[in-house]
């Protein structure tokens, strides 16, 4: 760091922030869309907390409401359409729901940052790498253009971007998939945030790659004692990496709880659901278990339990109107079930 | 790119050649009776018309005319017009006049297009947006012949802004009515063309980033969502160039500009071959170079775009 500042010491502080709150936690998050075919409920009472230097996993299929949570963490969903109906959203004591617009921006890549999944369109295909990353220096540390430049560099050679000096003048199609996403990487904590949320960062790789920037966001992670959200649908990324798991179902939490108890013995049928249609090579040969039918439309959520319409635990009780209560199996373990004693086989 | 350039410069000639070859065949069927129309109402005698048939090669056939006109062209003589003037003299006279006028004109038309067209893009189903849509269809809809006029009428005389008429040496400010008048033939689809740009950008992914990164609301589109929503628009203003340039025919007539388009009205009207074909020939290389110009900068602004 020859030269430059130090990058921390010149963050705009946020009213009302406590260094020494829970780093993040999201309660009762609903989150509605409002367009002319009804009103999709995207999120429908999310809530989980993330500790510096944890990994949080947030599982689920496809529309179960993982990455609108997340957008709604960073403050970037469009309204219209989205619409934050209930909950809080606690940065270290702040409701980031309440705060000014020009107060959430700041908190954007300063203090909670984002990776998306697919880095070629994620960032802007008509300026360079370089432009993209100095940016953020210019605009939130009021950097000039040439120490903006030589942090960027930096920041590339962070997350091991060979010859990062030459490929600052590069345009994101000039990278492999991999570099690209390296290059999300080093934008999204080229300010050093607390929080990392990673939307699916690997869905659009190939597995070798995979692996490569899952470990090299583990290894960024642990160097920053960061607390990191990551978001998949994957259950073989989740195990290596990830501290804790929330499994999202209809927007909502259904299942919490460490990682390996969620494998040994799922509580929720859903999370069961899930942990049994992975293929595995020691039931080679068997037919592999699906989850039948579809994930509920948003705009038409079964009432009682969202699952029940798919699930082979279901009875009477499911279908009533009263959804099943957060059931404290463990003392980090929660699962909205009303039959976890018979999912856990006890 | 230099390839690119090279390859595209020699097609021009192709085009060059074939065009004029076109419109001095499509002048050659007209032609009727090109001296009478010279001469207008008057009568003219057997040795006049003689003696002018045989200086403009009238009845030569078609294949030697044209080789006479080439040939001509081929040593930078672009003829000479029906009425006795060089045609070259005529093209300098025109040219500037036009060429100001037409990018006034422009520079009318893309403002407002590129800041409406945001405008309405950000607000998409609001008042501003559904009046842009509104008066642009009205414009849209009025034909060229009614809107010089009425905008002469009403800017020019009744109200008195403007000067109803500007003439070979326009100023700035006596070329504006016109210039108006002629933007708006382009404006409403440069407009529209922008709205749906920067509306189909401001869902791409990258703008999700670019909020996503803390950037203001300001920086997110001026800088990330309107280099990603230009493209399309540059290339349909270099295009509307082109054809304003041409097309300023009723509009020159109407404010009495001695530009390309009058002189192309004139010249058509009195049947005066060499005079279109000089004009037109101008113009297509006009249009040309705008279009490779327009490649070019198209490669500017996307560079995903590489010429090889």
């Amino acid at each position: 760091m020859t030269g430059v500042t130090d990058i921390q010491a010149q963050i705009d502080p946020l009213p009302g922030l406590d260094p020494r709150a829970a780093l993040l936690q999201v309660d009762d998050l609903h989150v509605e869309f409002r367009t002319r075919d009804g009103v999709a409920k995207a999120v429908n009472g999310a809530g989980f907390h993330l500790a510096a230097g944890e990994t949080l996993a947030l599982l689920g299929e496809s529309g179960c409401g993982k990455s609108v949570t997340a957008q709604a963490i960073m403050g970037i969903l469009d309204t219209p359409p989205a619409h934050i109906t209930g909950g809080q959203i606690l940065y270290r004591g702040v409701d980031l729901l309440r705060v000014s617009e020009e107060d959430r921006r700041k908190v954007r890549a300063n203090r909670i940052a984002m990776i998306f999944q697919d880095a070629l369109s994620a960032l802007n295909p008509v300026y360079t790498v370089g432009f993209q990353l100095a940016e953020l220096y210019r605009k939130h540390r009021g950097m000039s253009r040439k120490d903006a430049k030589k942090r960027a560099i930096e920041a590339l050679d962070q997350v091991r971007i060979p010859a990062a000096r030459e490929r600052i003048n590069d345009y994101p199609h000039q990278f492999s998939g991999g570099m690209r996403q390296r290059v999300m990487i080093a934008m999204a904590l080229a300010l050093d945030p607390e929080v990392l949320i990673a939307d699916e960062p690997t869905t659009a790789l190939d597995v070798t790659v995979q692996a490569q920037i899952m470990g090299l966001l583990a290894e960024l992670q642990h160097q920053r004692n960061m607390g990191l959200i990551l978001i998949t649908h994957d259950m073989g990324v989740v195990a290596d990496v990830a501290d804790r798991i929330s499994v999202m179902y209809a927007g909502k939490v259904v299942e919490e709880a460490p990682v390996y108890d969620i494998y040994a013995r799922p509580a929720h049928p859903y999370t069961k659901a899930l942990l049994e249609s992975i293929p595995r090579l020691d039931l080679k040969g068997q037919q592999l278990n699906v989850i039948r039918g579809l994930p509920p439309a948003l705009t038409d959520i079964p009432r009682g339990c969202a699952f029940h319409p798919r699930c082979g635990y279901a009875r009477e009780i499911c279908r009533m109107d009263q959804e099943p209560p957060a059931y404290q199996i463990a003392p980090h373990r929660i699962a909205r079930c009303h039959f976890i004693r018979e999912v856990l086989g006890v | 790119m230099f390839r690119f350039i090279v390859r595209r410069l020699l097609q021009m000639v192709l085009t060059f050649f074939g065009a004029t070859f076109l419109v001095y065949a499509l002048m050659f069927a007209v032609q009727d009776d090109p001296i009478q129309a010279l001469v207008g109402e008057r009568p003219i005698t057997d040795s006049q018309r003689a003696a002018l048939t045989e200086r403009y090669h009238l009845n030569d056939s078609f294949f030697q005319q044209y080789w006479y006109y080439v040939k001509g062209l081929l040593t930078g003589d672009l003829g000479t017009s029906l009425t006795g003037r060089k045609i070259a003299d005529m093209l300098a006279d025109a040219w500037p006049v036009t060429l100001r006028l037409t990018l006034i004109a422009i520079v009318i038309a893309a403002t407002i297009a590129i800041v409406a067209g945001v405008i309405s893009a950000i607000r998409r189903g609001s008042i501003f947006d559904n009046a842009t849509l509104f008066v642009t269809l009205i414009v849209l809809a009025m034909p060229i012949v009614v809107l010089a006029p009425l905008a002469q009428l009403i800017f020019g005389i009744k109200l008195g802004w403007f000067p109803p008429t500007a003439g070979k040496d326009a100023n700035l400010y006596e070329l504006l009515l016109p210039a108006a008048v002629l933007a708006s033939l382009v404006v409403a689809t440069e407009l529209r063309v922008t709205r749906a740009s920067v509306a189909e950008n401001l869902r791409a992914d990258y703008v999700r980033t670019a909020r996503a990164k803390g950037l203001r609301r300001g920086r997110v589109i001026g800088v990330h969502v309107l280099r990603n929503s230009l493209i399309p628009v540059i290339t349909l203003i270099g295009v509307d160039i082109g054809a304003l340039m041409s097309g300023a025919i009723v509009t020159e007539k109407v404010f009495n500009i001695p530009g390309v388009g009058f002189n192309l009205f004139r010249g058509i009207r009195t049947e005066d071959g060499p005079l279109v074909v000089g004009f037109v020939s101008v113009l297509v290389i006009v249009f040309l170079v705008l279009n490779l110009i327009v490649d070019l900068l198209y490669a500017v602004l996307d560079p995903r775009i590489r010429y090889e």
